[in-house]
């Protein structure tokens, strides 16, 4: 008998889920199920849970697509943000979530990534960083950090990594965050304020891959790489708190850029308002 | 506040990972033949950072009248 949460929001038949001991897409996975859950149930947010969308691409965290109990549609490797923009123009008062992982949204399907943001369409998108292609056995990504060892990086990697969070409010994105599995709670608060962001939201969610990238760069078990999030990773409030000395080489939690450009089916919804105007006068 | 919760355990969906026992501020969880057990019930503060953290939803808390 699995929790209330498990037994509400997650297809239970599909249930254990096949990711490995201490993978940290189900941590993920649970943090947005708590976030539409608190979303739904919070008055003074009248989000339906039949209005929920999520929309995943190809790898191990793009699986969440089929455990989560929303309507869901779990496509092809990169095109996560593609088929999330039609479903989103054909229907903007859907919250359409997309769930991806550092290969799905930033190598195949990195150019999706930064029109979305620079259109400032208004998707939700939470990417499982686990820094490797964990579905296709631990191939470099574009987050996979230098000197580090994949692979395809058998003495190092040489190229220099994506800092997502960064990359999308550079493109245009009005919302941009950070999160991580060891900080759990602040992750679910920070997944929380992005489903109501009106324009594009991204939250590069710093997740754990135990099986390769861990393995393949000594990082000990999920347990070590847990304690290297929370010795590492330092949540909003507590950053601006510490010395620069102290903030040096540790790396900031929370929500970086945030503002209101203009969300895009709104504005395209105005041009086909003037349209019709124009064409009835 | 709210009252006494009660742990519970999946072990079929447990996959052994140490998270939870690790990170439990009483220290009252641990790995015995690859599945996690509940040391010490009278312990527990159900704080609820076991079920947080689990990847596969095998620890949760239940209020104690269910
Ligand atoms: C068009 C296409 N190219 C390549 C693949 C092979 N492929 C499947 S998943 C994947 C990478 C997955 O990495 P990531 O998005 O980081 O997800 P993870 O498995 O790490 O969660 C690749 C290259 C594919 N399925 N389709
Ligand atoms: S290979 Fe890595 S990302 Fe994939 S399920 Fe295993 S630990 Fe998770
Ligand atoms: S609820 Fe808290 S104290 Fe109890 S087992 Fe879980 S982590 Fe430990
Ligand atoms: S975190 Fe979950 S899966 Fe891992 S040992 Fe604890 S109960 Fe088992
Ligand atoms: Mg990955």
């Amino acid at each position: 008998m699995p929790s209330d949460l498990v037994h509400l929001y997650m297809r239970i038949d599909h249930l254990p889920q096949i990711w490995c001991p201490g993978c940290g897409n189900g941590v993920i996975m649970r943090d947005v199920a708590v976030a539409i859950d608190e979303l739904i149930h919070d008055e003074d947010n009248p989000i339906k849970r039949e209005d929920i969308v999520i929309v995943s691409g190809i790898g191990c965290s793009s699986r969440a697509a089929g455990y989560l109990d929303f309507n869901s549609i779990h496509t092809t490797h990169g095109r996560a943000i593609a088929f999330a923009t039609g479903i989103k123009m054909a229907n903007p008062r859907l919250h359409v979530i997309v769930l991806t992982g550092d290969g799905d949204c930033s190598a195949i399907g990195g150019n999706h990534l930064i029109h979305a943001a620079r259109r400032n369409l208004g998707l939700t998108v939470i990417c499982f960083n686990n820094d490797i292609y964990g579905m296709t056995g631990g191939q470099y990504s574009p987050t996979t950090p230098n000197g580090d060892k994949a692979t395809t990086a058998p003495y190092g990697n040489v190229d220099r990594p994506f800092d997502i969070a960064q990359l999308a409010s550079g493109a245009g994105a009005s919302f941009s965050a950070r999160g991580d599995i060891y900080h759990a709670r602040e992750t679910i608060e920070i997944i929380k304020q992005a489903i109501l962001h009106k324009g594009f939201s991204l939250v590069d969610v710093y997740s754990i891959c135990p099986t390769y990238y861990g393995r393949k760069n000594k990082k000990g078990d999920a347990v070590e790489m847990l304690k290297w999030q929370r010795d590492n990773l330092v949540p909003t409030a507590r950053y601006y708190s510490m010395s620069e000395e102290d903030r040096k080489n540790k790396k900031l939690v929370g929500i970086l850029s945030f503002n209101d450009y203009p969300e895009y089916t709104e504005e395209y919804a105005k041009i086909v308002a003037a349209c019709r105007k124009t064409k009835k006068g | 506040m709210y009252g006494r919760k009660k742990l519970v355990i999946e072990p079929a969906w447990c996959k052994g990972c140490g998270i939870c026992a690790a990170f439990c501020p009483k220290q009252v969880l641990e790995i015995r033949k690859e599945k996690v057990v509940l040391r010490d019930e009278e312990q527990c503060i159900s704080c609820g950072l076991c079920e947080l953290r689990c990847p596969d939803y095998a620890i949760y808390l239940v209020n104690e009248e269910e």
